[in-house]
Formats: C-alpha cells, sequence, structure tokens
C-alpha cells in the first residue's frame, strides 16, 4: 500500500497563522467544532422561537406582538432551522468531520480544502436563512414543508415573495455544502482507513455517519430539484406545481401543474432526512452505551445490518406523509407495508441497546444518561409511528398534535439527546479540559423529565383532534376545556427546558475556560480518538506513525484480560 | 444515586403513560360516522405498541437500576446471540402482522365508497367551506376551476344538470344513516376536510378532485375543520356540520335556492 506508506511518513504541516489554524483552517477537528458551533447559536435561535409559539399556545392573546402569520413565520423556521441547519449539520458536519478521521486512523479528509469550502458554504446558507426576517414580507410562514401553491403565490401565505426565495436559495447553498461534505466523509471512509482497520471493525458512529452520508448525497438532490422549480414558480410565473387557481378573488394566468408533484419530491428528501438526522445519533449512541456500559455492542453485525436496511427501506416509504394528500388511494397500501416493515430493523437496534446494557456495569455519567435517555425517547417516538405509517390509523391522526408529538420524540428529542451525549463525551477529546459533571446532571435530568412532559400530552391532544400549525384553539366547542389548561401546563414545562440549555452552554464554556485538565483516555475506551499522542489531537493527529488496528472496537470486559478494556491498537498477542 | 433516580422516572413514565390513557380525559372524541372499524384500528395499535412501551421501558429501568456501577461488579462478556435476535424479530414481524393485517382492510373500505351514497361537493378556499348539493335529478352540474373567475364556485351555468343544484356557505347538512361521498375541490391552496367525530379526513387540492366517504350515525352539530396549512387563517377555516334526519334534511334542501335562481348566467 504505497498510498498508506507516504500517509505514515508524510511531514504534518501544522499551520501557523492564527488565520490558517482556527478561521480558514482545514484541519477536520477545526472544522469540526466551526460546524458545532455554528449550528448550536443557530439551534438557540430555533429555541428562541419555539418559546414564541409556545407563549402564544399557552397564553393566546396575551402577547400581542405574536399574530397569526408571524405565528407561521416562527413555526416554519423553526422546524427548518432545528431539522436542516442544527441537526443535518451537527451530525455531519460536526460530528462526521471530528469523528470520522479520528476513528479509522487517518491524518485527515481526502479532500481538506473542500472540506472548508463545505463549512464556509454553510455558513452563507445560515446567513441567507436568517437574512429573511429582514426582507420585505419577512420569512415564509408556509410549514418546513413548503408546499405550493400557498408557498409561492402572492399573498396566499405570509412571506410568499421574498421569505420563499430566501429560504429556497439558502437550501439550495446547504445542498452544495452538504454535497461537498457527504463526498468527502464516504471518500474517507472508503479510502483513508489505516492499517487493520476493515470495514467490519469501524465503530458504529463511523456507520451511522458513513450510511447518512451516502442518504445525503441521493436524497438532497430531490430537495434540489423541488427547490427550483419552486423558485421558478415564484420568480417567473411558471405552473410547474400551480394548477387553474383562483386567490382571495384574483384568477391567476396557471395551468397545468400539479401540487402533490411537490409533496412527492419534498418528500422523497423530507423522508431519507429524518434517517440521515438519526442514523448517526444511533452510532453515536451505540457507542457511548457500550463505553459507558463495559460491555461489547451486542450483535455488532446485526446492528450494521440494519443501518443499512433503514437506509435503503427509506427511500421507498416517503409517500407515508402523504396518506391523505389526494395521491392515488392505491399507493396507501405500498406505502404503509413498506413503513412498518422498517420497523423492524430499528426494533432490532434497540433489542440490541437493551441487551448491551444488560448484565453490564453502568457507569451513570452526563454521557451515558443522555445515551439512556435517547434509548428511552426513541421507544416512544418509533412505537408512535406505527399510528401513523399503518394508513387507516393514520387518517384521524394526520396533521394532529399527535403527529407534533411523534416527530418531535422520534428525531427532535432522541437526535438532540445523541448530540448531547456525544458532545459530553468528546469533550474532553476536543478540547483537553472537563466540564462539570454536577451542572451535566441537571441538564440531563430537566432536559429528560421536561422533554416528556412536553411532547407526550400531545399525543393526547391529538387524540382529542387537535389540528397542528394553528395559532389558536378559541372557539372550537368541541375541544374541552383540558386542551387549555394542557397547553399552559406545556408552555410552562417549554420555557424551562429551553432555560436549561443555558446550563449546557455554560458548563461548556467554563469546562474549555476553567476545566480540569482532562486524561487522554477519561472513559477507558477502545476506539481510536482516545489513543491519540497528546490530548486535544495535533494537526495530523497521530505524530510521526498511524495507528495500526488489531482488534474491533468493543473489547470491553473480555474474561481474562487485566483491564476491562483492550484499545484497537493492542495487537492480538498481548 | 442515578440509576435508582433513573429507574423510577422510568417506572412512573410508564404508570402515568396508562393512567393517562385508562383515564380517557384525553381520548377520540365521540364516533358520530360508521368508522367505528378505525377506531378499533387505534385500539389495536395501541395496544400492541402499549405493551411494547411498558415492557421496553420497565426493562431499561430494571437494567439501570440492577447493573448500575458498583464496587467490585464487573460486566459480562457477550456479544451475540442469533437464536435470541430471531426470536425478537419474529416477535416483532408478528406485532406488526397484527396491526397492519386489519388495517389494510379498513383501509380498503375507506377507499371503495359505496353505490348508493349521497354525492356532496365540498369547496374550500381562503378560508371559508362551500357546500354544494344535487338537486332533484341527483347529479351535480359541470365544474371547471376557469370558472371562478365567473362566480364563486365554478360552476358551469350552461350546463342544464346545474340548474337545481343548490350551493350554500353556511352549515354543511347531512342526513342521518345515509352513506356521504364529499367531493373535495380547491379554488386556491390546499386544505384539508376534517371532522373529528367523523373520523375521515382528505386533502382538497386545487386542480383536481378528491373524495372521501362516510355515513353519520348521531344527530347533532360537529366542527369541520381545515387539516392543512392554508395561510394566515388557516387556524379559522371552520364550518359547522349538522346531522338531522333524512325528513329534516330533505326539507331543508327543498327550502334552499337553486343554482338557476342565486347565480346569474
Ligand atoms: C423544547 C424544544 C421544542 C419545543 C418547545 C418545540 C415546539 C414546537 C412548536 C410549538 C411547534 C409548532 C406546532 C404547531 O403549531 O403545529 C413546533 C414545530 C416543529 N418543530 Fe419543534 N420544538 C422544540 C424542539 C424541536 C426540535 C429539537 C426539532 C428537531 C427536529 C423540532 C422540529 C420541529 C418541526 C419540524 C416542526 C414543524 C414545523 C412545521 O409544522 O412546519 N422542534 N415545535
Ligand atoms: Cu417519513
Ligand atoms: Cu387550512
Amino acid at each position: 500500500m504505497p498510498h498508506a506508506a507516504s500517509h505514515t511518513t508524510e511531514e504534518h504541516h501544522e499551520p501557523t497563522g492564527f488565520w490558517s489554524r482556527y478561521i480558514f483552517s482545514q484541519d477536520h477537528k477545526v472544522i469540526a467544532i466551526q460546524y458545532t458551533i455554528t449550528a448550536l447559536v443557530v439551534g438557540f435561535v430555533g429555541l428562541f422561537l419555539s418559546w414564541l409559539m409556545r407563549l402564544q399556545l399557552g397564553f393566546p392573546g396575551e402577547f400581542n406582538f405574536i399574530n397569526p402569520n408571524n405565528y407561521l413565520q416562527f413555526m416554519t423556521q423553526h422546524g427548518m432551522i432545528m431539522v436542516v441547519y442544527l441537526l443535518t449539520a451537527i451530525l455531519l458536519g460536526g460530528f462526521g468531520n471530528y469523528l470520522i478521521p479520528l476513528m479509522i486512523g487517518t491524518r485527515d479528509m481526502a479532500f481538506p480544502f473542500l472540506n472548508m469550502l463545505s463549512y464556509w458554504i454553510y455558513l452563507v446558507s445560515v446567513i441567507l436563512l436568517l437574512a429573511a426576517f429582514f426582507v420585505p414580507g419577512g420569512p415564509t410562514g408556509a410549514g418546513w414543508t413548503l408546499y405550493p401553491p400557498q408557498s409561492v403565490l402572492p399573498n396566499a401565505s405570509p412571506g410568499a415573495d421574498w421569505g420563499i426565495r430566501l429560504l429556497i436559495l439558502s437550501l439550495a447553498v446547504f445542498v452544495a455544502s452538504g454535497t461537498m461534505g457527504g463526498l468527502n466523509y464516504v471518500t474517507t471512509v472508503l479510502q483513508l482507513r489505516t492499517r487493520g482497520m476493515t470495514l467490519m471493525r469501524m465503530p458504529l458512529s463511523v456507520w451511522g455517519i458513513f450510511i447518512a452520508s451516502i442518504l445525503a448525497l441521493l436524497a438532497f438532490p430531490a430537495l434540489f430539484v423541488g427547490g427550483v422549480m419552486l423558485l421558478l414558480d415564484s420568480l417567473f410565473g411558471t405552473s410547474f406545481f400551480i394548477p387553474v387557481v383562483n386567490v382571495l378573488g384574483q384568477q391567476l394566468g396557471r395551468e397545468g401543474g400539479n401540487p402533490i408533484l411537490f409533496q412527492h419530491l419534498f418528500w422523497y428528501f423530507g423522508h431519507p432526512e429524518v434517517y440521515i438526522v438519526i442514523l448517526p445519533a444511533m452510532g453515536i449512541v451505540s457507542d457511548l452505551l457500550s463505553t459507558h456500559a463495559r460491555k461489547p455492542i451486542f450483535g455488532y453485525k446485526a446492528m450494521v445490518i440494519s443501518i443499512a436496511a433503514i437506509a435503503a427501506i427509506g427511500f421507498i416509504v416517503w409517500a407515508h406523509h402523504m396518506f391523505v394528500s389526494g395521491m392515488n388511494p392505491y399507493f396507501g397500501f405500498w406505502f404503509a407495508i413498506a413503513t412498518v416493515i422498517i420497523a423492524i430493523p430499528s426494533a432490532v437496534k434497540t433489542y440490541n441497546w437493551l441487551l448491551t446494557l444488560w448484565k453490564g456495569n453502568l457507569h451513570l455519567n452526563t454521557p451515558m444518561l443522555f445515551a439512556l435517555g435517547f434509548v428511552s425517547t426513541f421507544i416512544i417516538g418509533g412505537l408512535t409511528g406505527l399510528f401513523l405509517g399503518n394508513v387507516i390509523a393514520d387518517v384521524p391522526l394526520h396533521d394532529t398534535y399527535f403527529v407534533t408529538g411523534h416527530f418531535h420524540l422520534v428525531m427532535g428529542v432522541s437526535a438532540i439527546f445523541g448530540i448531547f451525549g456525544g458532545l459530553y463525551h468528546w469533550f474532553p477529546k476536543a478540547v483537553g479540559r472537563m466540564y462539570s459533571e454536577a451542572l451535566g446532571k441537571l441538564h440531563f435530568w430537566v432536559t429528560f423529565v421536561g422533554s416528556y412532559l412536553i411532547f407526550f400530552p400531545m399525543f393526547g391532544e391529538g387524540f382529542l383532534g387537535l389540528p397542528r400549525r394553528y395559532f389558536s384553539f378559541k372557539g372550537i366547542e368541541s375541544f374541552s376545556p383540558i386542551i387549555h389548561d394542557l397547553n399552559v401546563f406545556i408552555t410552562i414545562v417549554a420555557l424551562a427546558v429551553g432555560a436549561a440549555q443555558l446550563l449546557f452552554v455554560f458548563n461548556l464554556i467554563w469546562g474549555a475556560w476553567k476545566g480540569r485538565k482532562a486524561e487522554a483516555n477519561p472513559w477507558r475506551a477502545t476506539t481510536l480518538e482516545w489513543q491519540t499522542p497528546t490530548t486535544p489531537p495535533p494537526h495530523g493527529n497521530w505524530g510521526a506513525q498511524l495507528p495500526v488496528v488489531h482488534r474491533w472496537p468493543y473489547d470491553y470486559s473480555l474474561p481474562d484480560a487485566p483491564q476491562d478494556y483492550i484499545p484497537q491498537t493492542t495487537s492480538q498477542r498481548s | 444515586m442515578q440509576g435508582i433516580l433513573l429507574a423510577i422516572v422510568l417506572v412512573l413514565l410508564v404508570i402515568g403513560a396508562v393512567v393517562l390513557t385508562m383515564s380517557g380525559a384525553l381520548w377520540l372524541p365521540t364516533l358520530a360516522s360508521n368508522w367505528g372499524a378505525i377506531d378499533n384500528m387505534l385500539v389495536i395499535t395501541l395496544i400492541v405498541t402499549g405493551i411494547a412501551f411498558v415492557v421496553l421501558n420497565l426493562i431499561l429501568a430494571y437494567i439501570v437500576f440492577r447493573y448500575r456501577a458498583r464496587d467490585g461488579q464487573k460486566a459480562a462478556f457477550f456479544a451475540e446471540n442469533h437464536r435470541l435476535e430471531r426470536n425478537l424479530i419474529l416477535v416483532t414481524a408478528l406485532g406488526i402482522i397484527v396491526m397492519l393485517g386489519p388495517g389494510l382492510f379498513v383501509y380498503s373500505e375507506f377507499i371503495h365508497p359505496p353505490q348508493n351514497a349521497l354525492v356532496i361537493e365540498v369547496l374550500g378556499q381562503q378560508w371559508r367551506w362551500s357546500f354544494r348539493y344535487p338537486g332533484t335529478d341527483g347529479k351535480l352540474g359541470r365544474t371547471d376551476p376557469k370558472l371562478f373567475a365567473q362566480n364563486a364556485v365554478g360552476i358551469d351555468i350552461t350546463d342544464p344538470v346545474a340548474q337545481d343544484d343548490v350551493v350554500v356557505h353556511g352549515p354543511l347538512h347531512l342526513p342521518l344513516n345515509r352513506p356521504i361521498i364529499i367531493k373535495l375541490r380547491s379554488k386556491d391552496v390546499l386544505h384539508s376536510f376534517y371532522v373529528p367525530e367523523f373520523r375521515a379526513k382528505m386533502d382538497a387540492v386545487p386542480g383536481m378532485v378528491t373524495r372521501l366517504w362516510f355515513t353519520p350515525t348521531k344527530t347533532g352539530t360537529f366542527d369541520l375543520l381545515c387539516a392543512e396549512l392554508c395561510g394566515t387563517a388557516h387556524f379559522q377555516m371552520r364550518s359547522k356540520v349538522i346531522v338531522e334526519s333524512p325528513e329534516e334534511f330533505e326539507r331543508w334542501l327543498q327550502a334552499q335556492p337553486t343554482v338557476a335562481q342565486t347565480i346569474k348566467k
């Protein structure tokens, strides 16, 4: 392997200037941190917007600056920010960048310059996204699903002129950034694994990110295409998605388009998108559980196969979001069957997590608590998905708060728990210092209990029939007064949970600045990133010699071993 | 300490969820249509997923309690058990079949309306509902979205069949115990016809006609809501549904002016 050999002896040219080191850096670790911080900052904007929505829902009429128009704008920006600009960016751009080269034992990504470009282009997409608050008409209020005709017809919904155009532009730029990142991650995993790191010796974190990157490369183009046509419909009066319509008494000269076509394109991207978010989180959680339970992951091969199976089947289920959209009703049979089949690999993962923990020795520190929280919220989120996938059960629940509860728990809260767990877990490696364990635990408890209190009651609201995306429920007689009390309760908890996130920010900033110096391998973990010569790892990661891998990543508590873990770099004989 | 706490919280979660469900405080509104089968599907799904929810969370609670790190405890080493994995997959598949099998039958019923149904057209627009009934000829007249420029419901007033149609913007009157096919049209953007008590729901899409069917089985007044985001006043796009005896319904319909009387050529 001439390539690997040249890598081993290669001098790592560490850039010396401040700008090339910390700003326009091509080091995957710096880029990872840039991605992470940027995504968290936008995430806080999204969180703040959820406060505004909850204030209106809990105390309708009390806050005059929230009106039916900007409620929908807050909602759309919130949804888009959370799914795309926070979760996707932090899991692929943040964790993907940090973990892939370190976990597979290489010095950097395959294309470091492209990697840097990917971050800066992501930053541009974020700026475009937030700029929508300052254009005439404000951001679009068409929902994160952007359904036409309302998203693009003049006056049909708030922000239907500049808001939607800016958002599509921002998404297109994001797709460009994501493609650069995705190509990099896939190539790096396939080409740059160190000696001994076979595919079936990769930690599940890398598997999750790797497969999610492939999904991103295949799914984003559908969003791109849909977005371009939507933009044309908005800017130039074309009719890709617009049939003959009459908006507020005005007959528009459009003809021949089909709104449902957009829904297919959107969900062809949108459904894999939820797996782009959840697969890396699943991978991270698997590694956290195994490490902190001091036990090998149960059924490693089954875990890898389920990740691949979820990803593959994930491409043929998209129209389960469209059971009552007016599409051909016979589609319902197929998309229901395909959807519930996905439940099997998802269930396998859950069983295997529990079996990993079974007879373990659970160190319940902050990262472990979040990983366990993930397992619990993923259970309820996944199970409620069976209502929505089973076409006829979806009919009464579709577009009610049941759906809101479902996707928040399975995609929002679960993914966020994976992220929190991962951040706490790798913080000592990335920064070289420890955070406060007490604050971390407090953060976990408020967030874990709070998330259930916020989102669990929404299943009940959905059964009662409460439609989602409603500014207010006043005047609907059939909804009992219990709805009002429940909404007040949810709002109060949401405010508390939101505020508790400041604990997390404070803890990380304080830890990075004043925290106790971290050991090189504080969790006594087996994977490569914990075996770097210095902590944080230097530019080029490994010093003179690349690590050589001798075993799979889960040798915890081997019966006759002197320690309860054996690093991947330890050879068989020792 | 953390382990015990987490176990307690998980057990409380399970108890809370079960109590909340059993109490019925947050349950479906009283059924007012033939779609009891949909309710049954929800109940079956709730039982199957509910069992999984309770069992899995209790196992997790037991694990964090029993296997929390203590002095002298060492984790066991086992990483595979193909028999166990296979059995778990079989149990899961069984649970899924129990839910999906009957579900698809009910769905098939849902998309095949009966022959003798009364066809009523519902038109959605920002932000109100209109309703059109066939007159004495039992047929709805021709419509075309291009005709929205001429009259509010886009009806072809030169069509003889359209003359006796009845258009109302007020409550949707329905006869009791007669299958109803709702033909949905939209004038502008997406909307969705949703009456929680009927369970049925369907989007209205401009440029095409969608449909759903149900049989009202309870007299009374119900809220008709819009369940698809359709712009600023989406949350106020409401109407009422009045289900009454067939005689009352006939009397009401006779008293309404026809298209020939209300819309000028
Ligand atoms: C404490 C945290 C959060 C709170 C209180 C919250 C609250 C809300 C509220 C009130 C809505 C609007 C509901 C409606 O009117 O239909 C909403 C919508 C949404 N949220 Fe969250 N949310 C939170 C976190 C998240 C996270 C982490 C995600 C990431 C996936 C997320 C994704 C979404 C999406 C996709 C929508 C739908 C937007 C739309 O309907 O177009 N949220 N959230
Ligand atoms: Cu989906
Ligand atoms: Cu609506």
